[in-house]
């Protein structure tokens, strides 16, 4: 059995480090499909002030995309590092999608993003506006590939426990491809990069209006921000909804954790819009409901119920009574793989294995549990209720509250033409909200499935490599520091070149020459050719 | 669905891509990696080492997928060894990620900011994004061929031998320093080759080749030094007990022996596998002949060398891949450590349809940036977005 105080830092190691990689994923996935539309525009109309708006924001892209990519090659390791016996036990269907994201998306987005900085004047107009569209779709078929993996981990289908290996096996990749779980997360994730991206540019175009300064610039980044953030916005809203539907199906425990469900309720259930989830009392305090909005959120219809977590363990306890079973049965099959009895009863309960494997945590052999034991093991079924209620709240309430950010900017932008300051100091106020979605996003996904890592199949504690905690606490000291650091002068260099404005964020020379003129991009030299700008 | 390639067959394939993914890493991140750890030696004033940076500075991060692949690819096909690998070598793998996470960070943020001492940390920290990767990846190298310390247990669950930092402390054997060394020789002789070829003539192509020269003679040396030590200090291992190739990969169902110079053992069984050390030695002479005269095919020799030398550890240790001192039987093998049948399958005619494609659009971006770098391109006066 593993060192569960092991298995607790390596989760929070996990979720350090890939907290602080989607600190830059989004970013990369949105500005990178908005500079295919800004560069998109300079194509077709040949105006020079679309290059001088794509190279900006690319400029700032440059800088977000270095440390997304530097933080991603922890990614690719960590399973290896830390979840060696995770990586043994699923790597046969786990590593697939890993290796075609690397295959596929991430050497395209690579290869072209130095010659999408370095090319401008080696291709023609087109051909550099396609490196920018293959940075753009590398970026995004990534983010696919990453979603299909994390997909099976929510909903492991397509596969089945071999006993001869010890580990799950593939048997169906179309079924991994095409996990329903996988295409709605895909989906949702990336227009969640879109709308983080859109944010950033309506916010950095507001502080320039309400200084006065880029004024041609910041008015026609909102355009496009505006439009593709409404667009993204409502996008991330619906596939989220849609993945909350399939949760209803796949995910029981963590729907029912993310509404504070205790207990099942009557069809239509309604839905808790805030209150205060008491885990041990089991009740939900404060609660306030919306009638009927739940069921149909989960079921899509009146009259199918959504159950609540009481049920929900009660049912788990004959799952993992089951588990025994099978356990008992490998046991038996690994003695004598030519046991015929054992392979019938392993073949009847294989599929409850995972549950078995629960107990683990609480006696040393499943086989020896006592019914407290598998009252414990069920209980522990129930993720953190409350983080994953109020993260859940979260990342709604800022989804919606963008898509009418984007929908008013859009209004005052094409429609009346005039945008109030009030609205500019708000979107530069909103702008770090997008990011507080994402990650309360991942913190519902994640959060809200434990105890598995592989949800019915391996608890998260089995998945764990055998260090020792003195490994773990020191590579998470040392992760915090050099990710500290590096945030620290990410962002230092992303206001500078903010504050210095187009022309200015990219690189100067040491010794002397002009900080504008000095990457090619000359300060507009009559502003009042732009109508725009009067 | 009616596979058609049998499991033993995709074994030894996947075994080569194995080889083929290490050896396009090697080949062009490697002298990514080289010229990093020749940046503050080679270039001294700013305009020098911008060069330097930007004579790699649009190609390095296409070039670095071939390592994060490998970390993919050993995933999908080799589960058991991407887990023992990376988890057994863990405060390695911290202190090479952590080196490697420096280099995006070095080429991106280094010359937007006016200030000496921050370009100087930078390019420090573009050194160690170089030289750290270069010597820890030969020391793991090195160790794998010695053997690592760990255990199977009947469930495949892996423990290791050695403490918080002792486990890394033993790391540093001879043989396995010796390894770390050629690593950093080879790939500083290949990124001399690249400098040659891309810099206008000057003081820091003279540097690098002068340098490269020197790092081409210890690669010879150090390989040589290398073979000898594999013949008479350092033990191999051999399965005694019946292989079935075609078995299900469970590492416990076999016997492995251990025999001094056993890591010779297959050039004797096929000769033809001579060719990799010869290419081992041959390849850095030919570097160090062309880089001496400042030719362009200094990087042709550092290439073959650097071919050699990885096929060569191949060679010596098929059917290993890594082996367990601490209990031989635990080894991994090329027989009992693969994913699934299916699986193997699968990837490979992924990797049939994307590494094509990728060879050709690489091509393609050498192609449009082809030719030397200038002091004007890399010092931004109209390159845009140099480094």
């Amino acid at each position: 059995m593993p060192d569960l105080l092991v298995a607790d830092l390596s989760r929070w190691q996990f979720a350090l480090t890939a907290m602080y990689h989607f600190l830059f994923v989004p970013l990369t996935l949105g500005l990178s499909m908005m500079l295919v539309i800004m560069e998109g525009a300079y194509v077709m109309t040949g105006k020079e002030v679309w290059k001088k708006i794509t190279k900006f924001w690319a400029t700032l892209f440059g800088i977000n995309f270095v440390l997304g990519v530097a933080t991603g090659i922890t990614m690719e390791f960590e399973f290896g590092t830390n979840w060696a016996y995770y990586s043994h036990y699923v790597g046969d269907i786990f590593g697939a999608p890993l290796a075609i994201e690397g295959l596929m998306a991430f050497f395209l987005e690579a290869t072209m993003v130095g010659l999408m900085f370095f090319g401008w004047d080696k291709l023609s107009r087109p051909a550099h506006w396609m490196v920018t569209f293959l940075v753009a779709l590398g970026s995004n078929l990534s983010a696919l590939w990453i979603l299909i993996a994390n997909g099976w981990m929510q909903h492991p289908v397509g596969s089945a426990f071999n006993p001869e290996t010890m580990r799950m096996e593939v048997n169906n990749f179309m079924e991994v491809l095409f996990n329903p779980v996988a295409q709605a997360k895909f989906v949702h994730t990336v227009s969640a990069g879109y709308v983080t991206a859109a944010a950033f540019v309506l916010a950095v175009s507001a502080w320039y209006l309400l200084r006065g300064r880029h004024v041609g610039l910041a008015k026609r980044s909102i355009m496009v921000a505006s439009s593709f953030g409404i667009l993204s916005a409502a996008s991330v809203i619906v596939l989220g909804d849609e993945s909350g539907y399939i949760d209803g199906e796949n995910q029981k425990f963590k729907l029912a954790a993310m509404e504070a469900m205790w207990e099942t309720e009557e069809a239509p259930a309604s839905f808790t819009l805030v209150g205060w989830p008491d885990r041990e009392a089991r009740e939900t305090h404060f609660a306030v409901e919306i009638p009927y909005v739940l069921g149909l959120i989960a079921t899509r219809s009146l009259d199918k119920e959504v159950e609540g977590i009481e049920d929900l363990v009660d049912q788990a306890r004959a799952r993992i009574v089951n588990g025994i079973a099978a356990y008992d049965a490998l046991q038996r099959i690994r003695e004598n793989p030519d046991d015929a009895a054992a392979q019938e009863a392993f073949a009847a309960t294989r599929t409850d294995l995972g549950h078995g494997l629960l107990l683990t945590r609480y006696v040393e052999d499943p086989r020896d549990a006592t019914q407290a034991h598998i009252e414990a093991a069920a209980d522990g079924l129930v993720p953190n209720v409350a983080l994953t209620f109020w993260g859940f709240r979260f990342m709604v309430g800022i989804g919606f509250l963008f898509l009418a950010i984007f929908a008013l900017g859009f209004y005052f932008m094409n429609i009346r033409r005039n945008i109030p300051k009030w609205y500019l100091r708000g979107a530069v106020l909103a702008a770090p909200l997008p990011w507080i979605a994402a990650e309360f996003g991942w913190i519902v996904a994640e959060v809200g499935r434990q105890p598995w890592i592989i949800d019915g199949v391996l608890p998260t504690h089995l998945g764990v490599s055998s260090l020792s905690a003195a490994q773990v606490i020191t590579t998470m000291v040392g992760f915090t520091a050099i990710y500290g650091l590096l945030l620290f002068i990410e962002m230092k260099l992303m206001l500078r070149a903010i504050r210095l404005g187009p022309g200015g964020g990219a690189v100067v020379p040491l010794d002397g020459g002009g900080i504008s003129d000095a990457i090619g991009i000359a300060r507009p030299a009559a502003p009042h050719a732009d109508p725009f700008d009067k | 669905m009616e596979i058609p390639l049998d499991f033993g067959t995709l074994k030894v394939i996947w075994w080569g891509l194995l080889g083929i993914l290490l050896l396009g890493f090697a080949l062009t991140d490697g002298y990514d990696l080289g010229v990093a750890s020749l940046l503050p030696f080679v270039a001294r004033r700013d305009e020098e080492r911008r060069l330097v940076i930007n004579s790699i500075g649009p190609m390095w991060e296409g070039h670095q997928v071939w390592f994060i692949l490998g970390g993919g690819a050993i995933f999908a096909a080799w589960p058991l060894v991407y887990a023992v690998s990376f988890s057994g070598f863990y405060i390695a793998m911290f202190v090479v990620l952590a080196a490697l996470i420096l280099r995006p960070v070095g080429f991106k943020y280094r010359s937007k900011l006016e200030d000496r001492a921050w370009r100087s940390r930078w390019d420090w920290a573009l050194f160690i994004g170089g030289f750290v990767p270069a010597l820890i990846f030969g020391v793991a190298v090195g160790n794998a061929m010695l053997g690592v310390p760990f255990q199977l247990d009947p469930t495949m669950r892996m423990s290791y031998e050695g403490g918080l930092f002792t486990g890394f402390i033993a790391l540093l054997r001879p043989f396995a320093l010796v390894a770390g060394l050629l690593s950093v020789s080879m790939l500083v002789m290949h990124g001399a080759g690249w400098l040659v070829i891309k810099l206008e003539k000057g003081i820091v192509r003279d540097r690098a080749a002068a340098l490269g020269a020197w790092a081409a003679l210890a690669s010879l040396v150090l390989f040589a030094a290398g073979g000898v030590l594999l013949y008479l200090n350092v033990d191999g291992y051999t399965i005694t007990s019946e292989v079935d190739m075609q078995a299900l990969p469970n590492p416990l169902r076999k016997e492995v022996e251990i025999v001094p110079a056993g890591w010779l053992a297959n050039y004797g069984r096929f000769p033809w596998m001579l060719i990799a050390p010869a290419l081992g030695l041959a390849g850095p002479l030919v570097a160090f002949f062309a880089l001496r005269a400042r030719s362009e095919m200094a990087m042709v020799g550092s290439a073959a060398g650097v071919s050699g030398v990885i096929l060569s550890v191949g060679a010596s240790m098929f059917p290993f891949i890594l082996p367990s001192s601490l209990d031989p039987q635990s080894s991994l093998t090329v027989w009992d450590s693969s994913s699934s049948h299916f699986t193997l399958f699968f990837m490979l005619v992924m990797v049939t349809i994307f590494v094509p494609m990728i060879l050709y659009y690489t091509a393609w971006v050498y192609k449009v940036l082809w030719g030397r770098v200038t002091t004007e391109e890399a010092t931004g006066a109209d390159g845009g977005h140099a480094y």
